[in-house]
């Protein structure tokens, strides 16, 4: 290796790094969609906010309910949730579509195959959603 | 001391965020943020949903649900920036503030439903 180090010179060669626009994720369908995924996260993030508010509301009382119902009611109000619904049900979707590649339950030699786990996702997301609607619906 | 990076425990979080968020906030988002405000459903009462807050289930549920999709939407938007704006030479000051908000949010959560 020694001789290697004796072509040393102070001049470093550039390196070579392509430049990427900013914008590399509008070139293709799947790059956009995998953008589009990744921003559902700020979407999480306002659905979290938007429930504790709720929270917020019915622990002052029955007025102030009635207060964030009228607020929710406005039109800048439901675009944001509509966007987040879509957003949030993407990153749902693409989330248990996922699930087989990252869960892998093994039988001896053989594997349970990869629709049944997204199947059995798909299930739950199906029960927990019911589960939900019957509780704050009333029963 | 071994000195133990943070990613492994971060990215368990980010998978339990993940399967959390799905599995839960799309009926919530449905109900609260389409259906009642555009009177699809009427809305429950104040009283009805005072009492299903009230149970402690409840309350330990939705801390959970808040933290956990908070530390996942954290993680992958710090991840967004990263990777999509290419926002490398900020990455201390972009997790910190990520995580950051995340960490406001939950001890948020942590205290409404706590103290309702």
């Amino acid at each position: 290796m020694a001789h290697i180090a004796e072509h040393y010179t102070a001049y470093h060669p550039r390196w070579l790094r392509p430049h990427i626009s900013t914008y590399w994720w509008l070139r293709k369908r799947s790059y956009f969609a995998f953008i589009l995924r990744e921003v559902s996260s700020v979407f999480v993030a306002w659905s979290v906010v938007y429930l504790l508010l709720i929270v917020y509301a019915v622990g002052q009382g029955a007025v102030q309910y009635q207060e964030l119902l009228e607020w929710s009611r406005q039109p800048w109000v439901v675009i944001v949730n509509v966007s987040s619904l879509l957003l949030v049900g993407f990153h749902a979707v693409t989330w248990f579509n996922l699930a087989p590649q990252a869960l892998v339950v093994r039988f001896g030699h053989t594997h349970l195959p990869g629709s049944f786990i997204s199947l059995s996702n798909y299930a739950a997301w199906v029960a927990v959603s019911a589960i939900v609607a019957w509780i704050v619906i009333g029963g | 001391m071994i000195k133990r990076s943070a990613e492994p425990l971060l990215w368990m979080v980010f998978s339990a965020g993940g399967v959390v968020a799905a599995l839960v906030l799309p009926m919530l988002l449905f109900l609260f943020g389409v259906a009642f405000p555009l009177g699809w459903i009427a809305p429950p009462s104040a009283t009805h949903l005072a009492s299903v807050i009230g149970h402690p289930l409840t309350r330990l549920t939705l801390v959970v649900v808040c933290t956990v999709s908070l530390f996942h939407a954290a993680h992958r938007f710090r991840y967004t920036l990263y990777d999509g704006l290419q926002i490398k030479h900020l990455n201390e000051i972009i997790a910190l503030a990520c995580y950051g908000g995340a960490v406001v949010g939950s001890v948020a959560s942590a205290y409404l439903l706590a103290t309702f």
